[in-house]
């Protein structure tokens, strides 16, 4: 009962110092805020009607071509595999992004956790009633939706980190020891004069528990985990000069120190007007960021326990429009999926190269969500049950055959 | 670096100076015609046959109706409500619902030196004639109607429909007036500000009909259809033919270069298939037909069907969203509905015997009323609810005298029995609801407690510039729930930070010659003052005797004793803080206690 989700696993000794398969799995999203281009990212279609000047190049995957834009990654694609005909209804970017962070589609009378907030909740039992130290869902960038714990409960909300690399704010008391001390043994106080005849209020005692909470978090030892200073040169140029690359380093070192989930944005792609300009730099800073998060993952051995996650709200259309941009693109986009056990070098699907709105071999992202929960070692179909009384699956998708075998 | 600061400032001294010409101005031609703080009406109403003293009547009236629905549920139930809250408890939550803050040390002030009859009325009425009511109001109607979004750019202009909305609320035009033009109105969104519902919908250049339906339903008729838009809605009687009926209503509406127009030619077409099929559709209505007028534009006909007295949705809605902006809770959460303030269930045929419900009485009142908005929310906080105490006497208390640990989490001895027999109570408003604050009220509160004075419209620039650039940082790192500010939320981690470390408070209250802190610290005599003032400037109360004592003496010893291994242990004792750092500390605590982010 008493605090929740503001926690490290109580085997993070074991976990940080843990490799390999053994090790407790995490998750890191690379979100791509806007609804990023397939034609100019993972399903180029150059030369023809709908491709523009975006050129392709070969990858480590044979007869596998990417967007000219992606070189390094293009090197290390056969460790991914890669989806390039995702389908949504949702061509909203506020639905769009609710739909593909939850799997659901947004529903009136229930909000639906994002699958960053699920595991967490489903995984991290022992060290949520132990109660110490870290937030276990973190969303670093300036993301406008970050991901939510919906029906689990607000304490899931992933925990911000709006500006990568330069540590968490307010994590600091702004006077000396004793005087803190004094302002803390008075708020006991307080606290206890206005629960007195206050017990019943549902959430009233929820009120200290975020003060503890905080007050763990202001004391972790786990906080050198948000900063970078004493990353090399080196590794910081590898990721890239830009927040998204300072993100996903940060990314990886919590993921390091025992966080279930991440999650890092990158924005904004939506190019209705001035589209490739737009996608050049974007797709800029993705690649060194992607490429380095990959090769530290493998180096440090923390590939097989670390599923890296690329994707965005929908795609964008096959025909350009009179500004030189795209618009939204529900029906066919793309998504890459790397580690944490899932198998690496396959493709499944590809956009219609004439601009049609049937890619071969569809994959709901609900689908994609239930495979992504089974590596987890989660049931997608177990129900839990939401505030209304209502259970619900935790994903409604089926896994793809092609990702589990 | 630097520069870019200089340039932010100067930026943000242009945006306020551009704010203060269009609003400040304005606001202080309406403080003029409103009743100003040094003119309360302490004597209005006292003389028989006035006009005043009949008002009074009808009031009081109302309330004793509303008040018999709840005095009969209660019977009904076998609960005994709650006692009175105090009277500064009363204006506290008050000032929050109508002005979005705590009130000033100068207004409890005021407030205490007036005679007890009738004070907290007299105290309502005043606020609602504040240009501060108007303001925030304005902006709690604007994210009903249109959310919190700028966009689109260049059609959309929000500022204005929140503009026109504080003066629709300041002149308290009927409420139904308002709905109307707000639903229907022509022209351009710059002169027309009402317009800017249907340019919020806009994209790729059209408004959106489904948007706007659903939008109305919502906001008007306190009911979501937004789900029959794609299926038939899971719970009320919507149907997605019933939807597209009433979207339909928006379907000749466009925009040319003279703004917001109605083209009778123009046929709703629906989307009907996966595959982009659609079908032309008529304007209807899904039930209530006979109010329908036969003359209009169709987005006309609506609004009338829509705020027609005989369509109980409306005034239900209404009254439900008020209840809610009053108690941070709407009445539709509490038995018999628990439902969200967009979820009212649809209203039951009334029979002439059965005791009709506290929702029906005050919806009732208000249609009667002529839809005053005003009447409505001194009807609500004269009410027996709003005047109870949000704590109740139990065995439970008896066991947390001692004023246990809590700030360690481990100590809550709530067991499920205090929470089974609180929970009637709360469901029949038999107890005061304890609910969070908004991020704004939060603002407003501290800031609030950052000057002896009233933070008003007409306080000084400077205190405006830094209310400004205040509220935006702060707003960024607590978060704001956007268009579902009305549902429950507990807090979060990042909250307590912001508010334990953040600069707002830092700088709240901080000892300089501009904040609260250093002037009470000059003003108390001693201690036992500081910590009065400081308790009235912070949570508008006076402290318990147990309060008074500890931090007027017992503080220092049971800080040194819990310090945490201080490098300084074993030295020389440290000086005694001044007594600007004292008010410092003990306004950092008060402003970190439950209390005060929480309406109670």
């Amino acid at each position: 009962m008493s605090t929740v989700a503001f926690s490290l696993p109580p085997l993070s000794a074991r976990a940080a110092a843990s490799r390999g398969a053994e090790r407790p799995r995490s998750l890191i999203t690379l979100w791509m805020a806007g609804g990023p281009s397939q034609l100019e990212t993972w399903d180029p279609h150059p030369g023809g009607l709908i491709g523009g000047p975006t050129q392709a190049i070969a990858t480590s995957v044979p007869d596998l071509q990417i967007a000219a834009g992606l070189p390094l990654m293009a090197e290390r694609m056969d460790r991914v595999s890669l989806i390039r005909s995702l389908v949504s209804k949702e061509g909203d970017h506020e639905r769009g992004t609710y739909f593909v962070k939850t799997g659901y589609r947004p529903d009136p009378t229930v909000q639906h956790p994002a699958i960053g907030a699920v595991l967490p909740y489903q995984l991290d039992g022992e060290a949520i009633a132990a109660g110490l130290q870290m937030p276990l869902y973190v969303s670093i960038g300036n993301g406008q939706w970050p991901g939510r714990g919906g029906y689990l409960g607000e304490k899931f909300d992933a925990f911000r980190v709006p500006s990568p690399g330069r540590g968490v704010d307010n994590l600091r008391a702004d006077v000396e020891a004793t005087r803190n001390a004094r302002r803390l043994a008075g708020l006991e106080l307080l606290s206890g004069t206005f629960r007195q005849g206050r017990e019943g209020h549902p959430a009233a005692t929820r009120h200290s528990e975020t003060v503890h909470d905080a007050l763990s978090l202001m004391a972790s030892e786990h906080l050198a985990a948000f900063e970078i200073d004493d990353e090399p040169k080196e590794v910081l140029a590898r990721y890239g000069d830009s927040d998204f690359g300072r993100g996903c380093l940060v990314a990886r070192r919590l993921v390091e120190v025992g966080v279930r989930s991440v999650e890092v944005t990158l924005g904004n792609f939506d190019s209705h007007a001035a589209n490739f300009s737009i996608h050049d730099r974007l797709v800029g800073m993705l690649d060194p960021a992607m490429a380095a998060l990959l090769d530290d993952l493998r180096e440090r051995d923390l590939e097989a326990s670390t599923m890296v996650l690329c994707i965005g709200e929908f795609g964008r259309t096959p025909w350009i429009n009179p500004l030189d941009g795209r618009d939204h693109w529900p029906s066919g986009f793309s998504a890459v999926v790397a580690g944490g056990g899932m198998p690496a070098g396959r493709v499944i699907g590809h956009t219609d190269p004439e601009g049609g709105d049937k890619p071969t071999d569809p994959i709901p992202v609900q689908d994609l969500y239930a495979t992504i929960l089974s590596r987890f070692g989660i049931d997608p179909a177990v129900e839990l049950m939401t505030p209304v009384g209502r259970p619900l699956a935790i994903s409604d998708g089926k896994p793809i055959g092609k990702l589990m075998s | 670096m630097a520069r870019s600061t200089t340039l932010t400032l100067l930026l943000i001294t242009l945006g306020v100076g551009w704010a203060v010409s269009r609003s400040v101005l304005p606001a202080r031609q309406a403080s003029v015609a409103a009743t100003s703080r040094g003119q309360r009406p302490l004597d209005g109403g006292r003389e028989a046959d006035s006009p005043a003293a009949v008002e009074t009547s009808a009031l009081q009236a109302a309330v004793d109706r509303l008040d018999a629905a709840f005095a009969e549920t209660w019977m009904n139930e076998g609960l005994e409500p709650a006692t009175e809250a105090d009277d500064l408890t009363i204006l506290r939550r008050l000032s929050l619902a109508l002005h979005a803050t705590i009130p000033s040390l100068e207004e409890i002030r005021q407030f205490e030196a007036e005679p007890r009859e009738g004070r907290l009325d007299r105290w309502a009425q005043a606020m609602l004639a504040d240009r501060r009511f108007a303001e925030s109001f304005a902006e709690r109607m604007t994210r009903a109607f249109v959310g919190t979004q700028g966009e689109p750019f260049l059609v959309f202009r929000r500022d204005r429909f929140k503009a026109w909305w504080a003066d629709q609320l300041a002149a308290n035009r009927p409420y139904d007036e308002v709905v109307r033009e707000v639903i229907a109105s022509q022209g351009l969104w710059t002169g027309r500000p009402a317009t800017n519902f249907v340019t919020h919908s806009v994209t790729d250049g059209t408004p959106s009909p489904e948007k706007l339906a659903g939008r109305t339903v919502r906001a008007v008729l306190g009911q979501r259809i937004d789900c029959a838009e794609c299926h038939d809605h899971p719970f009320a009687d919507w149907k997605q033919s019933d939807f597209r009926g009433l979207a339909a209503h928006f379907g000749q509406v466009r925009l040319s270069p003279f703004g917001v127009e109605d083209d009778p030619a123009r046929v709703f077409l629906a989307d009907i298939g996966p595959r982009g099929q659609k079908r032309g559709v008529q304007a209807e209505v899904p039930f209530g037909e006979a109010w329908l007028p036969d003359t209009g534009t169709s987005r006309e006909r609506l609004a009338a069907w829509s705020t027609d007295p005989r369509n109980r949705r409306f005034a239900r809605a209404t009254v439900n969203r008020m209840w809610a902006l009053l108690f941070g809770r709407p009445l539709s959460a509490g038995a018999p509905w628990y439902a969200d303030v967009d979820d009212l269930p649809d209203p039951t045929e009334p029979t002439s015997d059965e005791a009709r419900s506290p929702l029906d009485v005050l919806a009732d009142e208000f249609v009667a009323s002529g839809y005053d908005l005003h009447h409505l929310l001194r009807v609500i906080a004269a009410s027996r609810p709003f005047q109870l105490s949000s704590a109740v006497a139990s065995a439970a208390v008896e066991e947390e005298a001692g004023g246990s640990a809590s700030v360690d989490g481990t100590s809550s001895a709530h067991g499920g029995s205090a929470e089974a027999d609180f929970q009637p109570l709360l469901d029949h408003w038999a107890v005061f609801p304890v609910e969070r604050l908004r991020v704004d009220q939060v603002v407003g509160s501290m800031l609030q407690a950052s000057s002896v004075r009233t933070i008003d419209l007409n306080s000084a620039l400077v205190t405006r510039f830094l209310r400004f650039v205040r509220e935006n940082d702060f707003l960024r790192e607590y978060g704001d729930p956007g268009d579902d500010e009305l549902l429950a939320r507990s807090g979060t981690v990042p909250q307590a930070l912001v508010r334990m470390n953040g600069k707002l408070v830092r700088e709240t209250i901080e000892p300089n010659p501009f904040n609260a802190t250093s002037r009470v610290g000059l003003a108390s005599l001693d201690d036992e003052q500081l910590v009065e003032h400081c308790f009235l400037l912070c949570l508008s109360r006076r402290p318990t005797p147990a309060e008074r004592a500890y931090f007027s003496t017992a503080w220092d010893e049971a800080a040194s004793a819990s310090a945490p291994d201080d490098s300084d242990a074993g030295s020389e004792p440290k000086p005694r803080l001044s007594a600007a750092q004292r008010a410092q500390d003990l306004c950092w605590t008060l402003i970190n206690a439950p209390e005060f982010s929480w309406n109670h």
